[in-house]
């Protein structure tokens, strides 16, 4: 075993832990441990834009974007978290480009931005151009600028270390006493445990779509972070809302971003119709993504998917996109009528018909692509204030020296549903704060205590795998868990259902207990930490279905067909769950922070 | 349709030397090569080692050599290559185990050409401007995803592993022709070393290998005519 020393420790590397360890090293001694090389982190996979109210194109300001976010959260989102991230993300932008992201260009040079799904003029109520892109590899492009100004900084990796527990002095079960310690993590190629020793954790470990059968998520996504602090007592907020994107390859689940919407492709169903002008009057196939991903599921079940099966087509060609556009009137920033040429959406969208080249033999210039919805992103996480600082209780009450930040935190600025671009502006705006506020607590703080046995929890959890009474297969369980996720607490809900659910992965659960793992080394031993990241999903699993029955309403991505209708009066507040020693679930409540914006009936 | 994969394997704590071990499986044309190692690893034989993570083509992790030619697993479907898979690890790093290699010295030459914006001058109010001309000429090196499919397909680093290698040139070409970097001379100067540009004799396996299809030679070609001409156009 060996130990190290830092003042703050990041755990994850993708665009949240990355701006957590440039803010945090400027005057903090930290590290950044990664499972994955930071390149391989899942921000690099994210398309079409980061959304930020420079009003490049058209007149656009903060409290615009403000109250889209609200609106699109279905009003879960805390409006003062939600405020603060939209009138941070010009700077965010900016700040980005001075690192050297490069962005496409308007004919002015300036940064060039697109419309996208739930993001309006609030005037007018139509899109308004307020992503900001590079071509559709926006993801890509901060994942490798942040990396990049890391080098350049000079800041301390330890890639290919999957952090395996948090180390708290003076830990309860539940409640807000102690502070955090450090963490323990394997390092892969040599399967030693190693101690973090810190004064500051940051988590930052992304999500866990791979609960579900058809996700856009990476095979990374397992939902480390929020399973770690789950087993030390830390609460995990709303886990019932998970998004369902509107646009996944059939079958695959692999992410078509929103911006072939902006660029004007449109939805048709099996019958040749547009269909989103039904559900969106106004802003028609850019409403937000539960509501898109509702619309494609209600025409499937009603029988109108393409051939009978259950994909529709979203359609970009040049044809099909200049037809809408004229229908609806779209118009280019000097006032003449939009159109577009396959060369445009070439250059516009090079990764998107890559992709449907390679995985679908579609040429999306002279054929619409099948596509359904796909597991994508948890809004839910670890509960934090907007500074990143993890609260666990119903008082918002801070635990000392704990931080989270991106997807695996919930602040909770995407509140029920997110919209499209506001994750990347949530790792840069909250990755960077988690940061200042950790290095700044380091400053006061000396080392809590390390555990005597600091390893030792770490230790039980993967003896108890590699001893276990091997027959069941894990590859097997994961296949039932996502099927039964993907079935019974996809993107429409029931009471019934989801108990079918919960009893399918408590059975799993009692299957794990035996489950079989052939390689005993300890170089590399990626089927142990499969097995370990099979857990996490489980236990997430368990939570999310826990944490959903007990909502009884419809609110952005939990959507019930016994409560159809959002219930303001009984249900606009935060759910908090613990996972007690024996297993069993607490569920307690705590209100939404509302500034400006009345909860309202939400059309788009 | 049932594919036969035949896989490189290595464990460092059994094995004195690797083998190839061959497996049958039940797969679809759509498959990806990817997919298949999962079902090996998930059905037949836990203990098969490999890297993977977004499965599209965008992270990556699992550059592999399959029949041969440089890919990744995910991004290479069964009716690419047919029933008849071999898959072998990356050539010119070390393995470590099965098709797990050593990274090290692939990012140790990523590092080496300083491959981050370079401009000490006060940062704008706003942004800095950039024409969209001048942002489309470092448009194709901007897609690099480090797998390192191009490196390791490239015989001159087989040959010396002190090569800096393409995918390194390739990140400084990304920012020697981006118009807000002042760096162009310094990162010039590095790839002016016998292990730099002169290595590359224009093979073109790095710009067939590429998963992204960077035009890595004509990248490389750029850089070394920056080289010799001092010029930037």
């Amino acid at each position: 075993m060996k130990t190290h020393q830092f003042e703050v420790l990041v755990v994850g590397a993708g665009g949240a832990g990355l701006m957590a360890g440039l803010y945090a090293s400027k005057t903090a001694k930290t590290a950044v441990i990664s499972k994955l090389y930071p390149t391989r982190s899942h921000t690099g996979t994210a398309q079409g834009g980061i959304a930020a109210s420079l009003g490049n194109l058209e007149g656009d300001n903060p409290d615009w974007h403000t109250y889209d976010t609200v609106k699109g959260s279905d009003y879960l989102g805390d409006q003062d978290a939600i405020e603060f991230m939209c009138y941070e993300a010009p700077e965010a932008v900016l700040e980005l480009e001075h690192m050297g992201l490069p962005f496409d260009r308007t004919p002015d040079g300036k940064i060039s931005q697109r419309p996208f799904g739930g993001h309006t003029n609030n005037v007018t109520g139509k899109p308004v151009r307020r992503a900001c892109h590079a071509a559709d590899r926006t993801g890509h492009m901060i994942l490798q600028t942040l990396y990049q100004q890391c080098l350049k900084k000079n800041i301390t990796f330890y890639d290919e270390f999957q952090v395996v527990d948090l180390l708290m002095a003076n830990p309860q079960t539940t409640g807000a006493s102690g502070a955090a310690a450090g963490v323990v993590a394997i390092e892969l190629a040599t399967g030693e445990l190693h101690v973090f020793h810190a004064k500051a954790v940051i988590f930052a470990t992304g999500g866990h779509g791979r609960i579900w059968e058809i996700t856009s998520n990476a095979y990374a996504f397992t939902g480390d972070g929020i399973a770690i602090t789950i087993r030390r007592g830390i609460p995990a907020e709303d886990m019932e809302f998970f998004q369902f994107h509107p646009t996944g390859i059939y079958k695959l689940g692999i992410l078509i971003t929103e911006g072939v919407r902006g660029e004007g492709g449109v939805l048709i169903n099996g019958k040749g119709e547009r269909f989103m002008e039904k559900y969106a009057p106004t802003i028609k196939d850019l409403a937000s993504r539960d509501v898109v991903s509702r619309a494609i599921y209600t025409e499937i079940r009603e029988g109108r998917g393409v051939n009978g099966q259950n994909y529709v087509y979203l359609d970009v060609r040049p044809e099909s996109v200049n037809k809408y556009a004229a229908i609806d009137g779209r118009k280019n920033k000097d006032g003449s009528p939009y159109t577009v040429t396959g060369e445009e959406l070439l250059a516009k969208l090079p990764d998107i018909v890559d992709f449907c080249r390679v995985y679908l033999g579609v040429d999306p210039i002279t054929q619409p692509m099948p596509i359904q919805p796909t597991a994508h992103y948890a809004m839910g996480g670890i509960p934090t204030n907007k500074y990143g600082e993890v609260v666990v209780d119903d008082k918002n009450t801070v635990f000392p020296g704990l931080y989270a930040a991106g997807e695996c935190a919930c602040v909770s600025v995407h509140g029920a549903n997110r919209l499209g671009c506001n994750s990347l502006l949530d790792i840069i705006v909250f990755g960077k704060h988690a940061g200042l506020r950790a290095a700044e607590f380091t400053k006061g703080a000396s080392f809590q205590p390390l555990p005597a046995d600091p390893t030792a929890f770490a230790r039980a959890q993967f003896e108890s795998i590699l001893h276990a009474d091997g027959k069941e297969n894990a590859f097997d369980i994961a296949t039932t868990m996502k099927k039964v996720m993907f079935d019974d607490m996809g993107i429409f809900r029931s009471g019934k259902g989801m108990q079918h659910a919960l009893e399918v992965v408590r059975e799993l659960k009692e299957r794990y207990k035996h489950v079989s793992v052939a390689d005993t080394g300890r170089i590399f031993n990626m089927e142990l930490i499969n097995v370990w990241e099979l857990g996490n999903l489980l236990d997430l699993a368990e939570v999310t279905t826990v944490s959903a029955i007990a909502r009884t309403e419809s609110r952005g991505g939990h959507s019930r067909e016994d409560y159809p209708e959002r219930d303001d009066k009984k249900w606009l507040k935060h759910t908090l769950a613990w996972v007690r020693e024996d297993g069993k679930i607490d569920l307690k409540y705590k209100p939404v922070v509302i500034t400006k914006y009345e909860p309202k009936v939400r059309t788009y | 349709m049932q594919v036969t994969i035949k896989i490189f394997r290595y464990n460092p704590e059994k094995d004195k030397k690797p083998s190839h071990k061959t497996y049958k499986l039940e797969a679809v044309e759509t498959d990806r090569v990817l997919d298949l190692l999962e079902k090996v690893k998930g059905y037949q034989d836990g203990t098969l080692s490999f890297r993977r993570s977004c499965a599209h083509g965008i992270c990556g992790s699992d550059a592999m050599r399959i029949n041969g030619f440089n890919r990744l697993a995910c991004k290479t479907l069964v009716r690419d290559v047919g029933t008849r898979i071999t898959v072998e690890p990356i050539l010119g790093l070390r393995v470590i185990k099965d098709l797990i290699v050593d990274m090290e010295p692939f990012f140790e030459n990523y590092r080496s050409v300083k491959p981050w914006l370079i401009n000490d001058e006060p940062e704008p109010a706003q942004e800095r401007y950039q024409s969209p001309e001048d942002r489309e000429r470092f448009d194709d090196t901007t897609k690099c995803i480090l797998c390192a499919c191009c490196t390791t397909s490239c015989p001159s680093f087989w040959g010396n592993d002190q090569y800096v290698g393409p995918a390194a040139i390739v990140a400084a070409h990304r920012f020697i022709f981006d118009s807000r970097d002042r760096a162009a001379a310094e990162r010039l100067k590095i790839l002016n070393d016998v292990f730099g540009v002169y290595r590359c004799h224009t093979i073109f396996n790095c710009t067939l290998a590429c998963p992204r299809e960077i035009q890595i030679t004509k990248a490389i070609g750029e850089v070394k005519a920056a080289i010799a001409t001092g010029s930037l156009k």
